[in-house]
């Protein structure tokens, strides 16, 4: 019809035209692309020559707030940008090595503690840190108003209790005193031999007053101090840079008195929290530190790539809770029968793979600290007699239960096979799994609304208190409905025990009652399953994962894979 | 015209609302809250937060706060991620999504409309049911499936592309590939049966009568009646290009909105779910809106009718 397509009356020919065209376009696109995407770099290699760790961190950071996080990954970003009165050793886990303060002294019951202040520690925005800026921090933690959720970390501290549950609201009733700008001095409730260990923890860090106080209240959560620009610290690092569900990056802080000792430019801190992502991030050199491992890769690691892969014990405990006030579960000899009848060994070694411990007693053993009794062990026989014995013989007559587990593949892999186990080793074959999203998860276990709940624990510091003060009566973190006096009185008398081995003792004691009436069935203790890059330098393995990144170096070693 | 434009956005508006509304109570009463968590927090702590958050209100002075946080642009902030507000937190995701969004419509659209066309071309040849052999393949295969292949093949095996991360401007290519590739298979089988449906009609015969080249046939005048279907399901599939792709954000790490979508509700971060349900709740509408405007520029029948209605 119209004149300049004349020329291409016979259909075949219009066809033929229009195709090469089309082709020609996609040709074009395709090229463009690839030229474009030349460009693609190697991250980690250009990472490693400018000294930027690229760390991946699990979740987003919920916080810049050393008083507000709760996470391991959040206290991973806390621990660049803040610093204590003391800090964490380069390689050990029991030593605190000087932060703020370059020498402390305990009376001779470690119930006083004196802080020795140095005189070069000094904020991000070069302003002098001196013992007021710990009493105002210590102060801001336990002010209830302003809901740390961590607050009880403190209640070491005479009066801080009190003081949290706003029982009174004089400050001065709490032991803290400053003596003069460098000297801090600390009573506790009770002799504390291991106090710099609870010292370490995310809550005992330092906050700017002046800095808080421009951007709002000093019990505000969600004011702007905790932004890029406005965040001041007194950590290795200083805030540079933060993009949700992207990177939050640091670089180092020119005001800190060891400033010598920091090795990197920057650490880019990137949330990844699907741990297969976060493989395929490592494989394609992005990272120079996985957070986590999927478990069905573990073995293909450790066969071809084993200098890449880091197993490293981690002081968690991984568990079952049993809800005590619930028919059968409230009695002792089921709980022991279905605690004996998992062989922990199996489940280590054919469904988790990350070369957990299978655990023997609740407490992970912590190095020349503690062990922990040999209690729990894999008995089918004896659990058969003891099923036998609360009137259950063979599994007959037992009611079916539910095992409560959040959502998450290999809680339902380990929860699946301890089922099995129940159904062959006692006959109990009605049990059933049900899973459900986090918080709900949460808030069933909170309401004693269960029969058997998967568990984990995480040490806050590294010693066993952290794990037996969780079993005295209506601790909030108990959630089994369990209680025993003799348990209660004896974890007090640890905890006002001035000697270490007296406490130990009592700890040890105590822990034999819980092992004994098994409210819970420890399964295994945890370990850290994480890829490495071999650029990495002074990153040594910690039981609660906490390096200090002052001393972390990269250096050129090659290609990861081999 | 205008009659028809400002009263659907009076529903729009009045959908909104009520979207809002549900949203804030379906959160309310689902179990937990944001401050449950695995170390249980003591009971008076709790009741602090529960103040500093203004969920110590009554249920109605929540839902009217909440209201107005909405109608003022989202300046409340985002318990999720302390320091920023939930107009921010959106702010810096919203463009990630768009950008794969689009180009992920723009490869379906690429891929499916030629492909449909083809196919109906060439019905029932070795061609036609390769094409559409390829398209169901494309449909039934899940992003969670192609997105880790493609991430292998152009990642690691090509490295064309980086298989995970937002830090080059062409990252966002794989990503809107895997998106877009379900989304064109979709399209190439809507326009495949648009086209036939089209090509027996009567003014198809005529114009083939009238001696017009074929591909004129095609391409100029049964194409606008063969997209009609395509056009429809446009509304629909850009929002769920942008909404559906929690998978491919979590696949390829990228920081969009998906992810604060699932986020938001799993942390019971209830200023957020209600910013995102709110980005999300206009997009459709908005989507839905221009789609029926379009249908009106490609069917002149419907254009008469909204017109004779007016």
């Amino acid at each position: 019809m119209l004149p300049r397509c004349s020329a291409l009356r016979t259909n075949q020919q219009g066809w033929f035209i229009e195709r090469t065209l089309l082709i020609r376009f996609a040709t074009l696109a395709l090229f463009t692309v690839f030229v474009s995407s030349c460009g693609r770099t190697n991250l980690v290699e250009e990472a490693t020559e400018g000294k930027v760790l690229l760390l991946a961190n699990g979740a987003e950071p919920r916080s810049c707030d050393p008083h507000l996080v709760q996470s391991v990954g959040d206290s991973n970003i806390m621990r660049a940008l803040f610093e204590g009165l003391v800090t964490f050793h380069i390689s050990e886990d029991d030593t605190a090595a000087p932060g703020v303060a370059e020498r402390w002294e305990p009376n001779e019951d470690f119930s006083v503690w004196t802080f020795y202040l140095r005189e070069d520690a000094k904020w991000s925005n070069g302003e002098p840190i001196t013992a007021h800026d710990f009493a105002y921090s210590y102060e801001r933690v336990l002010t209830p108003e302003l809901a740390s959720p961590y607050a009880s970390m403190l209640f070491p501290l005479q009066g801080a209790e009190e003081f949290n549950k706003g029982e009174t609201d004089d400050f001065s009733t709490v032991g803290v005193k400053v003596i003069d700008d460098r000297t801090l001095e600390l009573s506790l409730i009770g002799p504390m031999d291991y106090f710099p260990e609870v010292l370490k923890h995310t809550t005992w860090l330092p906050v700017p007053k002046e800095t808080i106080e421009k951007f709002g209240k000093m019990t505000d959560r969600y004011t702007d101090w905790q932004r890029p620009g406005n965040h001041v610290g007194n950590g290795p690092f200083v805030l540079k840079s933060w993009r949700i569900n992207h990177s939050l990056t640091v670089e180092p802080n020119s005001h800190y008195w060891d400033r010598e000792t920091v090795k990197l430019n920057e650490i880019r801190f990137i949330p990844i929290p699907n741990e297969y992502t976060e493989e395929r991030a490592f494989r394609d050199s992005r990272l120079h530190y996985t957070y986590t491992m999927p478990n069905n890769m573990i073995a293909w690691y450790r066969e071809n790539q084993p200098h890449l892969l880091r197993t490293e014990p981690y002081a968690g405990s991984y568990f079952y809770r049993f809800n005590v006030n619930e028919p059968p579960m409230n009695d002792p000899k089921v709980r022991k029968a279905l605690t004996l009848a998992i062989d922990r060994e199996a489940i280590v070694k054919n469904v988790t793979q990350g070369g957990q411990e299978p655990s023997f007693g609740f407490t992970p053993p912590f190095k020349g600290v503690y062990e922990p009794p040999k209690m729990v062990e894999f008995n089918p026989g004896k659990a058969r007699e003891l099923l036998a014995e609360a009137g259950y013989p063979n599994g007959e007559g037992f009611p079916g239960f539910q095992i409560l587990i959040n959502t998450q593949e290999a809680h339902r892999t380990v929860a699946e096979t301890i089922q099995a186990m129940w159904k062959e080793h006692l006959g109990i074959d009605n049990v059933t799994i049900n899973n459900q999203e986090w918080k709900v998860f949460q808030q069933t276990l909170h309401d004693l609304n269960y029969e058997v709940a998967r568990s984990g624990w995480i040490g806050d510091y590294v010693h066993p208190m952290t794990f037996l003060t969780m079993w005295q009566t209506d601790d909030t973190n108990n959630e089994t409905g369990w209680s025993n006096a003799e348990y209660d009185r004896l974890i007090r008398e640890a905890f006002e025990a001035a000697d270490p081995a007296v406490r130990q003792e009592k700890m040890f004691a105590a822990e034999k009652i819980l092992l004994d009436e098994l409210p819970i069935a420890p399964i295994y203790w945890y370990t850290r399953v994480y890829l490495l890059h071999p650029d990495v330098k002074n990153w040594n393995p910690k039981v609660l994962d906490n390096r200090p990144f002052k001393h972390v170096d990269l250096i050129d070693s090659g290609p990861a894979y081999q | 015209m205008l009659k028809f434009i400002v009263s659907r956005f009076f529903q729009g508006l009045l959908a909104l609302f009520c979207v809002l509304t549900l949203t804030f109570f379906l959160s309310r009463f689902a179990p937990g809250s944001p401050y449950t968590d695995e170390k249980q927090i003591p009971l008076h702590i709790r009741e602090q937060m529960k103040e500093q958050m203004g969920l110590g209100d009554s249920i109605v002075v929540q839902w009217a706060k909440s209201m107005v946080d909405a109608a003022t642009g989202f300046q409340g902030p985002s318990w999720g991620n302390s320091g920023f507000s939930v107009r921010e937190v959106i702010g810096q995701a919203f463009p990630v999504s768009i950008s794969v969004g689009l180009s992920g419509l723009f490869i379906a659209l690429g891929i499916g409309v030629p492909a449909g066309v083809l196919a109906a071309a060439k019905r029932n040849t070795k061609i036609d049911y390769s094409l559409m052999s390829i398209a169901l393949l494309g449909i039934c295969l899940p992003t969670f499936v192609i997105g880790p292949i493609f991430a292998a093949i152009f990642g690691f095996q090509l490295q064309w592309f980086s298989a995970v991360g937002w830090n080059q401007p062409t990252d966002f290519l794989l990503p809107s590939l895997v998106l877009g590739l379900y989304y064109g298979a979709y399209i190439a089988r809507l326009t495949r049966s648009g086209m036939l449906d089209t090509l027996s009609a009567d003014f198809i015969r005529t114009a083939r009568a009238k001696g017009l080249p074929e591909w004129r046939v095609m391409i100029i005048h049964a194409l606008r009646g063969g997209l009609l279907p395509v056009v429809n399901y446009l509304g629909p599939a850009f929002s769920a290009l942008i909404t559906g792709s929690f998978v491919v954000e979590s696949i390829f790490g990228l920081p969009g909105l998906g992810t604060h979508f699932i986020n938001a509700a799993k942390n019971r971060d209830y200023n957020l779910i209600q910013g995102t349900v709110c980005v999300f709740a206009i997009l459709i509408l908005t989507l839905n809106f221009v789609a029926d405007l379009l249908q009106a520029v490609l069917n002149p029948r419907l254009r008469n009718v909204s017109e004779t209605a007016d």
